[in-house]
């Protein structure tokens, strides 16, 4: 009898202790949400900064506030009416595009061969590939570079674009997910007569679509915002990249910083538009790509 | 011919048609420049003069350069401060964010944001932040708290803690991201289980989490390791007036390689940095493997 007294005092006690902690788990919950959503602010400052002194005059880009007295987009207009501007918004766009489209490719068409065909010499060629993942772009950048000079490529699109076209990355990646492909379907589709191309093309490929969304977001941001290679390989205004554009440009004489953060803004605001719109979509790329990659 | 071949040697004749072009690829544009860059690494080569053999001289050179152990040195500061730094505070965001539901997307947003940002723009932007009043956001709000002014960029002890804060910032939202989906994959009755024998959630922390986080953890350490070590457009877009200064204090190896090859021309001193780059990267994530696998 005692024992079972003891029980219940123990367990009401208990009770009362979880409803207890429960309460204080809701202004701990309470804390936490503030703490994390000031953290969120702070990290969104510098591109809130950045957005905010392009569309300020030059006489108030000293001044702490936020928001702007009186927003213009006099800066967006006098930088882009220089011209050099457009022309490297529009040299990034088509090398990251063309780019992103050759490792779509390339990388699932290497990546579905490694998974789904047997013969001999698949697994030297998957090491091979794999093993590149190992070499640093830097300790290619002097050879590239000799290359671009014997062959003509300095100062071109396709100087410019030639490292990237295919990557170990991607191709690791996509073979794992055609992993996930069942052989039965490629085998129902050779016996429909269709042929090798044609299989990967219109049934193994429509399978990995997010695989190659995610693929798609990771080399197209890696190329927009690639700064190195452009930097060595092109020596003309006109063939700049935006971030070696800006780079120089921010890099001239009397340059005023809200025309800067207005270039910064310009290189940086279209993919941050993207991500605002496949934001759910462009998480789980990435963390597919992480993880898989 | 095509017809008479069974379908095993067909699938043969398919494969190596569909890996004919990214061979050549990967030979041309991947495994000869490697191999060239050892050669060049080996040589004396002003870009117009003649390749002369130069043996061992540009590593006994790069051994006795003063500016390179500097570099070095950087280079390792980048990574010690860089990698731990970002991973602690990753995790913490990402541990509690994991227990939040009120505006949970956003919130991830917020710490997302930075990570599809361009580092040569933002390198600018925290270069103003940087600047001395009445210029920059820092100075400006240091002097109206009314605090002295600290000159970041052009201090040799706060310029390279200066110029890896925009690093470490941009890198945050991805391994943000990647520790709450290493979370997500713990089996909640773990945790029930703990729960119910009256486990404190520090202990749950160091005994559970940690230890079933670790995969995430190696590959979050690893990739951002490698990211430090190759820090390169932060650097040179924040110190574009004397690039790696003040007086070298910022200089990562990426900046000595491309200022011996491409400002002096020295391809073979250059290669040859690049060869230790290299050995650097690989040694550094074999160890770590070898430590967070193993312990």
């Amino acid at each position: 009898m005692g024992s079972s007294v003891a029980e219940i005092r123990a367990s009401s006690k208990s009770l009362l202790a979880s409803e207890t902690s429960r309460k204080s788990a809701s202004t701990g919950q309470v804390i936490r949400w503030l703490v994390l959503f000031t953290g969120g602010v702070l990290m969104v400052m510098p591109i809130a900064y950045m957005i905010s002194t392009s569309l300020k005059w030059p006489h108030e880009i000293y001044n702490l506030a936020l928001v702007p007295n009186e927003p213009h987009l006099e800066n967006y207009t006098y930088v882009l009416e220089d011209g050099r501007f457009y022309g490297w918004f529009v040299n990034s766009l088509v090398i990251a595009t063309i780019t992103t489209i050759s490792n779509i490719l390339f990388d699932s068409l290497v990546g579905y061969t490694l998974c789904k065909f047997r013969f001999p010499g698949r697994y030297i060629v998957f090491i091979a590939i794999l093993s590149t993942l190992m070499i640093p772009t830097e300790m290619l950048v002097i050879p590239w570079y000799l290359m671009s000079q014997a062959f003509g490529w300095l100062d071109s699109y396709w100087g410019i674009m030639f490292p990237g076209l295919m990557t170990a990355f991607g191709t690791f990646l996509m073979k794992q997910f055609f992993e996930t492909v069942p052989d039965d379907f490629i085998e129902a589709a050779r016996i429909d007569g269709l042929n090798e191309l044609a299989i990967w093309w219109t049934v193994a490929m429509p399978l990995v679509r997010p695989a190659l969304a995610a693929l798609a977001i990771f080399v197209f941001l890696g190329n927009w915002t690639a700064f190195i290679w452009p930097l060595i390989v092109t020596n003309s205004v006109d063939m700049y990249t935006l971030p070696v554009g800006l780079s120089s440009f921010g890099d001239e004489a009397d340059v005023q910083w809200e025309l800067i953060m207005t270039g910064a803004a310009i290189s940086t605001i279209p993919t941050l538009v993207v991500f605002l719109i496949f934001q759910r979509f462009i998480i789980r790329g990435v963390v597919m790509a992480g993880l898989k990659g | 011919m095509y017809h008479r071949l069974s379908i095993r040697q067909k699938q043969i004749v398919w494969a190596w048609a569909f890996l004919a072009v990214p061979i050549v690829f990967y030979v041309v544009i991947r495994f000869y420049p490697t191999a060239n860059a050892m050669v060049i690494s080996f040589q004396n080569w002003n870009l117009l003069g003649d390749r002369t053999w130069a043996g061992w001289a540009n590593y006994a050179k790069l051994w006795n350069d003063p500016v390179f152990w500097k570099v070095f040195r950087n280079t390792f500061v980048y990574l010690l401060i860089g990698t731990p730094v970002s991973l602690v505070i990753s995790f913490a965001i990402a541990y509690h964010l994991d227990r939040l539901r009120f505006m949970h997307g956003f919130l991830r947003m917020l710490y997302f944001l930075p990570f599809m940002t361009t580092a040569v723009a933002m390198a600018w932007v925290w270069r103003w932040f940087y600047q001395p009043v009445p210029i920059g956001l820092f100075n400006n709000v240091l002097a109206t708290a009314g605090i002295p002014q600290v000159e970041f960029l052009r201090s040799t002890t706060l310029a390279l803690p200066a110029i890896l804060a925009p690093a470490v910032w941009a890198g945050l939202g991805f391994q943000i991201i990647i520790f709450m989906a290493g979370l997500r994959a713990i089996p909640r009755s773990y945790y029930e289980a703990a729960r119910i024998d009256g486990v404190s959630n520090w202990t749950i922390l160091w005994e559970i989490t940690l230890p079933l986080l670790k995969p995430t953890i190696v590959f979050i350490v690893v990739f951002s390791s490698i990211g430090y070590l190759r820090i390169f457009d932060h650097v040179f877009n924040m110190t574009t007036n004397d690039p790696g200064g003040p007086l070298n204090s910022t200089k990562p190896l990426v900046l000595m390689i491309y200022q011996s090859a491409f400002t002096d021309f020295n391809m073979g001193y250059a290669a040859a940095q690049t060869v230790v780059l290299f050995l650097i990267l690989l040694i550094v994530s074999l160890v770590q493997l070898r430590i967070l696998r193993d312990n």
